[in-house]
């Protein structure tokens, strides 16, 4: 049973870090309808700027509190103008292009990332310095949840909320959903598009470079290629929960966390990826529009 | 030239890039040693190097607007030269003739080094070819082209371990095999929407690799397999550069026979339907083409290709590892399309000698080859998503009998 609890515990921290980067995915793909490849990059930027960030200030000895919210912060900022930039750069020129175009585009924008950061870093591994504690209060059950799976589902609930709010309730949050509903329309009412489109990427950005974070603490390395397989993982989350949907992205993520972590748990740990790429492949072609998404229609 | 405001422009932009490239290019840590170092270098060319880049982007736009201000009235597109070159037989014979005689003489001219350097490049352009096929042709974006170039070569690695098989035989048999297995992701996948067949191409791609390194019983994992034999010629015994000599010229023959049925593909009848599928499905259907057999047809074709370059890859080198089938390789081979011109032979072909070539001979920049490769994507998407050589689609013209010349 302890077993079971462990592994539950791990697929739903995994899961809430999936749910970070798919909600990039989703929120992008909804409003311009483009599959922002570069996305897992944002996340390793993300990872990679905290891990700078971090490690600078605990050379200089700041106290860990202090090195984790400037950590978190910097990641947020770096990897959000990273997202806006790429999005000046490589997505808004091809708006009215070929729908095979901005895409082609974002593979390429990708591996540039990849390679900016292997050459200006490293390609070793780096270990990432322990940023959350061991709490005191969690010594009993410490061999089945670790402090990290907490402080990450705890963090990911609370962004989630916020997140909700955000889109439910303030202005911005309600000029993305009428873009996504429709853009032209947003347009004729009076919503600048282009600056909904640009903060789509910041909150993405920021969400995504958070997970990035939260899991390079958790595992305790990062690595350039980080981005390509999570960003891959967090994009089947996304289309598993229906993409452009944002409960579903959460969903999805929880439901791919937990697959991922049951199958490695019980089947085999060899096939680790496999599993997440099969689930992809198997969605894709029994049921395109995810759990929570709605067939699209087109009209001639 | 410049007025002020461009310039207030680009060196906001440069502060920009400064800033953004910040924490990656100029603090580099050692988490170990604990030490920070500062390179402000970095910052400085970043710096100024985006100043420069922005400026030229704002001359080209602005170049083009004026360009497409002035000659509204006739924005026919013309064939690139190179096209109306080829398309005369008068000029089309003797080329073809000078470029196949420099080719036989190749290896006799250079050393084995470059032979076995040209050998790679021509190998790309075949995959290229094949590629080209199903990316520019028929318009499906494929991301895991690399997958049957592995199966290619796994099934000869593997034929050729346990059964002796020779290369001859093997090389249909791996082509057949790859071509299957395009059919077989292919049923299911094709009726998807472009972006998503991308990603399922990828994540098959990622599969068939995933699994070749894990299921070590069957392909003897990340190791590989090694000794595997060499192409033979009717059971002579060839030294070893004879056998590079004889390598190259079963590419250069490949490459002949890949440009002739790729050519003679796409003024057929499937050729056009591929062509109409990729502008628009709805009114290919209306048309009545079978659109799930014709794609089904252009995603095989490509895998064929591929896993006869597999066989010829794994024959080349003699052993093969899962590293060799990497999500990078099929973005070089997408890359080579994008940048010669998708749907055009000689752009594709012109695209892999540029980009297999120029990395081997400039040393000094292959580290920055997959940056490059990625840019190129970027690039050549915003500037010039035709590629460096155009593919005009052939148009049929009235011809007058008084006139002489003829489109």
């Amino acid at each position: 049973m302890d077993y079971f609890i462990e592994l539950l515990f791990g697929g739903l921290t995994r899961g809430s870090i999936y749910a970070l980067i798919a909600l990039g995915y989703t929120m992008v793909y909804g409003i311009i309808g483009l599959i922002n490849f570069a996305h897992g990059e944002i996340y390793m930027i993300g990872a990679f700027t905290s891990f700078i960030v971090a490690t600078v200030l605990s050379i200089y000895g700041f106290p860990l509190l202090a090195i984790v919210v400037i950590a978190a912060l910097a990641a947020a900022v770096w990897s959000s103008a990273y997202g806006v930039t790429i999005e000046k750069i490589a997505y808004r020129p091809l708006r009215h292009a070929p729908r095979l175009s901005p895409l082609i585009s974002a593979i390429g924008m990708s591996i540039f990332l990849q390679n900016y950061v292997l050459l200006a870093q490293t390609s070793d591994f780096l270990p990432f310095p322990a940023l959350i504690p061991e709490f005191a209060f969690m010594e009993p059950v410490a061999h089945i949840v670790g402090s990290s799976d907490l402080v990450i589902l705890i963090t990911t609930t609370l962004v989630m909320f916020a997140l909700t709010l955000l889109i439910k309730f303030t202005r911005i949050g309600k000029a993305m959903r009428a873009t996504a509903q429709d853009r032209t329309m947003a347009m004729l009412v009076g919503i600048n598009v282009d600056r909904v489109i640009s903060a789509t990427f910041v909150i993405g950005s920021a969400l995504a470079a958070l997970g990035g974070m939260l899991i390079a603490s958790h595992i305790g390395q990062i690595n350039f290629y980080i981005g390509f397989l999570a960003g891959i993982k967090a994009f089947t989350a996304a289309v598993l929960g229906g993409i452009g949907s944002i409960p579903g992205a959460v969903l999805g993520s929880l439901v791919l966390g937990l697959t991922e972590s049951f199958a490695t748990g019980y089947v085999s740990s060899d096939y680790e990826d496999v599993f997440a790429f099969s689930l992809l492949v198997l969605i894709l072609i029994f049921k395109p529009s995810g759990l929570l998404g709605k067939a699209e229609t087109k009209k001639v | 030239m410049f007025p002020v405001k461009e310039l207030k422009r680009s060196l906001f932009v440069s502060i920009w890039f400064a800033f953004l490239t910040f924490p990656i290019m100029v603090i580099k840590v050692d988490p170990i040693e604990r030490i920070v170092s500062w390179r402000w270098d970095n910052m400085i060319f970043v710096a100024i190097g985006s100043f420069v880049l922005s400026i030229l982007a704002k001359v080209y736009f602005v170049r083009k607007e004026r360009r497409a201000g002035s000659k509204k009235a006739q924005t026919v597109l013309t064939e690139p030269y190179v096209h109306r070159i080829l398309r005369e037989p008068r000029f089309l014979y003797p080329l073809s003739l000078a470029v196949l005689t420099f080719a036989i003489l190749f290896p006799h001219l250079f050393s084995a080094y470059q032979t076995n350097i040209m050998t790679t490049a021509l190998m790309y352009v075949v995959l290229g070819l094949g590629l080209n096929i199903v990316v520019g042709v028929a318009g499906l974006l494929d991301l895991g082209y690399v997958a049957f170039y592995a199966v290619g070569a796994y099934s000869y690695a593997l034929l050729n371990m346990h059964f002796g098989l020779s290369f001859w035989l093997a090389m249909p048999i791996g082509g057949l095999l790859a071509a299957f297995v395009g059919v077989l992701l292919g049923f299911p996948v094709l009726r998807l929407r472009g972006d998503y067949l991308a990603i399922v191409t990828l994540g098959f791609g990622e599969i068939i690799r995933l699994v070749l390194e894990n299921w070590n019983d069957f392909s003897q994992g990340p190791s590989g397999i090694a000794n595997i034999s060499r192409p033979g010629f009717f059971g002579i015994d060839m030294s070893f550069s004879a056998s590079i000599n004889y390598i190259y010229y079963l590419v250069v023959g490949l490459v002949v026979v890949t440009i002739f049925v790729v050519n003679r593909l796409q003024s057929s009848r499937l050729g056009r339907a591929w062509l109409a599928l990729r502008e628009d499905e709805i009114a290919c259907q209306a048309m009545g083409i079978d659109k799930t057999k014709t794609k089904l047809i252009a995603f095989s074709l490509g895998a064929f290709w591929a896993g006869l370059v597999g066989v010829i890859f794994a024959a080349k080198t003699t052993f093969v590892n899962p590293a060799s089938f990497t999500f990078l390789e099929s973005a070089i081979i997408l890359s080579i399309v994008v940048l010669g011109g998708m749907g055009s032979i000689v752009g594709v072909i012109l695209g892999a000698l540029t980009l297999i070539l120029l990395p081997e001979y400039l040393r000094a920049l292959s580290e920055y080859r997959m940056l490059a490769f990625g840019a190129i994507l970027v690039i050549m998407m915003i500037f010039r998503p035709e590629g460096l050589i155009s593919n005009v689609r052939r148009s049929y013209r009235f011809k007058k009998q008084t006139s002489s010349e003829s489109e």
